[in-house]
């Protein structure tokens, strides 16, 4: 232990080496939850934090979205950074307000639909019978509607709705809809796992102690599986702000609030690619695709937490490749480690 | 409970087990006996070892004992009262029956502390008890398992700790309901030799301690005869011989235990081999 190259010990009293060895244990439990910082984590989490931080802060500083007092059709210019609208609109207020709705859209709509994955997709694989055949034959009915139309349908028709007032056309109510249509995915992947859990040793261990299921459920079972929760739930954001963008730009978007999808269904309504505006749809269009690429970089590393081979078989494809460089018989087959 | 009867002698008695199995394949069904009419009673401070092959129906009867697995037919009492299945009663009957699974490192949820695993099963059966009084019980139980001391082990998640740590949690666990018969499928089958013993000798030294009946289900004839009292002989879903360990071991009637009896390493028999071969030559 009493390594001369060391600096002195702290002033501090030392700690005895039970109590430093748990908190080394405490620290290392912390990290192993945590995803080991990978390239692509590093890259989508910059992504995605810079994206949600312009979301979220830079509405309070631009001039109002909807101010048609400006020039129409401007370039990008010292003035209006990205230039304005048709209508005179600035892009780059409305591409503040219009990222801060669709994150909200995104999270909201992806919160919604990893609940109902979650009820349909844990519950039918842990409890089986008859509860499964029935949530099983809901999913599958989920799984084969197209989902785009299926949206629009549900759109047009709340949107019609007498008695729903300002929530009509709101951003929340988009939401919902994305929300209840786009679980089944997720609900067959934790059908799965479920299922491939409850027969684990530790779940019938807490059935011999006496729990109750859906403590099992959600205090055994759900535990096990934030990981893949996690990447389901990005899943459904990336889902839910691609399928705003895509409702909204065939005029069925929350028209009550500003979102990216709003703002390509303004450019092209005004027709902004024929006037060769191109600082109009440019920029919405770079968010929804930067927020999707740095959603899925963000997937990606979770999957390798959940999937430790996924993460080895990068180094192992590189040692493969050295060995065989080397000269030295290592198999050919593929085979990993 | 319709089938109610006056309490009997104490004991946890399987009586007449049978649990059959549908097997499908394409259109043909056919049906695998598992477990074929077992009858047995474990009473209070008697450990009765139920030794077989893989595949022989051992594990069947743990599952059946701790209410994991239903039967075709025959039953399980406890005390001459037959164990429901569900409801109020399957959790008294559960706070008196409890079971040692078989591999500690699929039997700890790799999310929860150590002290999660006691915890949960004192609540559950003292519901009544506070949460101070309950974490006490907790650190007693894991001392009586000779986790000591205690707190260095209960924050700890499973995967810190070495295989016969973890069976040792896992007795701990199924002592936390009170249990008074505890059914050990294979307790040590996944540890490594050097420290089987230990887990043996403190399962032992619980059962007479706190006057426990053990069901021993294991495959090794060594510890069966040293550890139990009775040994059950089970081969393809039926018992084939029973009796007084040493008879079982000394004296094996059924060709199927001599030949288990004849499977296992044997210094002395090496021993007499190697002595014949130099003689002979």
């Amino acid at each position: 232990m009493a390594d001369p190259r060391l600096p002195a010990p702290p002033a501090e009293p030392l700690p005895t080496s039970a109590v430093a060895t748990e908190r080394i244990a405490r620290a290392s439990r912390v990290r192993t939850l945590l995803p080991s910082m990978s390239g692509k984590l590093l890259t989508g989490l910059v992504i995605v934090g810079v994206i949600v931080l312009f979301g979220l802060v830079a509405p309070a500083f631009v001039q109002d979205p909807r101010d048609s007092g400006n020039p129409a059709l401007l370039p990008p210019g010292p003035d209006h950074l990205l230039g304005t609208t048709k209508l005179g609109y600035d892009v780059f207020a409305q591409l503040a307000w219009g990222t801060q709705g669709s994150l909200f859209v995104g999270l909201v709509a992806g919160v919604v639909s990893l609940l109902l994955a979650v009820v349909f997709g844990v519950l039918a694989g842990y409890f089986g019978g008859v509860l499964d055949e029935i949530l099983t034959l809901l999913t599958n009915i989920m799984l084969v509607i197209p989902g785009l139309p299926l949206v629009m349908v549900i759109a047009a028709y709340v949107q019609h709705t007498e008695g729903l007032g300002p929530l009509a056309r709101s951003s929340f109510l988009v939401a919902l809809v994305l929300g209840i249509t786009g679980w089944a995915g997720s609900a067959v992947v934790l059908r799965a796992t479920a299922r491939s859990l409850r027969t684990r040793d530790y779940v019938a261990a807490s059935r011999v102690a006496g729990e109750r299921p859906l403590r099992i459920i959600f205090v055994e079972i759900l535990p096990n599986l934030v990981p893949l929760l996690a990447a389901q739930l990005i899943f459904g954001v990336i889902f839910a702000v691609l399928g705003e963008a895509g409702l909204s730009y065939l005029g069925l978007g929350p028209t009550g609030s500003i979102t990216l999808g709003t703002m390509l269904n303004d450019a092209q309504t005004g027709q902004a690619v024929g006037s060769g505006a191109w600082w109009w749809f440019v920029p919405p269009g770079a968010v929804i695709a930067l927020l999707g690429a740095g959603l899925s970089l963000i997937n990606f590393a979770i999957d390798e937490i959940v999937n430790p081979k996924l993460r080895l078989a990068p180094q192992a494809a590189r040692r493969q490749r050295k060995a065989r460089r080397a000269g030295r018989g290592i198999a050919d087959d593929g085979a990993f480690a | 409970m319709t089938t109610r009867e006056p309490v009997g002698e104490p004991g946890l008695e399987a009586r007449r087990l049978v649990r059959d199995y549908r097997i499908r394949s394409g259109l043909r069904t056919s049906t695998l006996h598992a477990v074929a009419d077992v009858s047995f009673t474990i009473r209070p401070g008697r450990t009765i070892a139920l030794v077989g092959e893989s595949g022989s129906g051992k594990s069947t009867v743990a599952r059946i004992l701790s209410r994991l697995e239903t039967t075709t037919s025959g039953g399980v009492l406890l005390d001459g009262v037959a164990a429901p299945m569900r409801g109020a009663a399957l959790e008294r009957y559960r706070s008196r029956v409890q079971l040692v699974f078989q591999d500690p490192f699929a039997s700890l949820n790799p999310f929860h502390t150590i002290l999660h695993h006691i915890e949960r099963p004192l609540r559950i059966h003292n519901p009544r008890m506070s949460a101070s009084e309950v974490r006490s019980r907790a650190h007693e139980l894991l001392e009586r398992v000779q986790l000591t001391p205690s707190s260095r082990y209960a924050d700890r998640r499973p995967h810190e700790l070495s295989g016969g740590q973890r069976q040792r949690v896992a007795i701990a666990r199924a002592l936390a309901p009170g249990a008074t018969y505890i059914v050990a499928d294979e307790p040590v089958s996944m540890l490594d030799v050097s420290i089987r013993l230990g887990v043996l000798n403190l399962l032992a030294e619980l059962q007479r301690s706190e006057g426990l009946g053990v069901l021993y289900i294991t495959h090794d004839l060594a510890t069966a005869r040293h550890f139990s009292d009775e040994i059950l002989v089970m081969y393809r879903g039926e018992i084939v011989e029973r009796g007084d360990a040493d008879t079982v071991i000394l004296n094996p009637q059924h060709a199927y235990t001599r030949t288990l009896l004849d499977a296992a390493a044997d210094p002395d028999r090496l021993g007499r081999l190697r002595e014949e071969v130099r003689r002979s030559q």
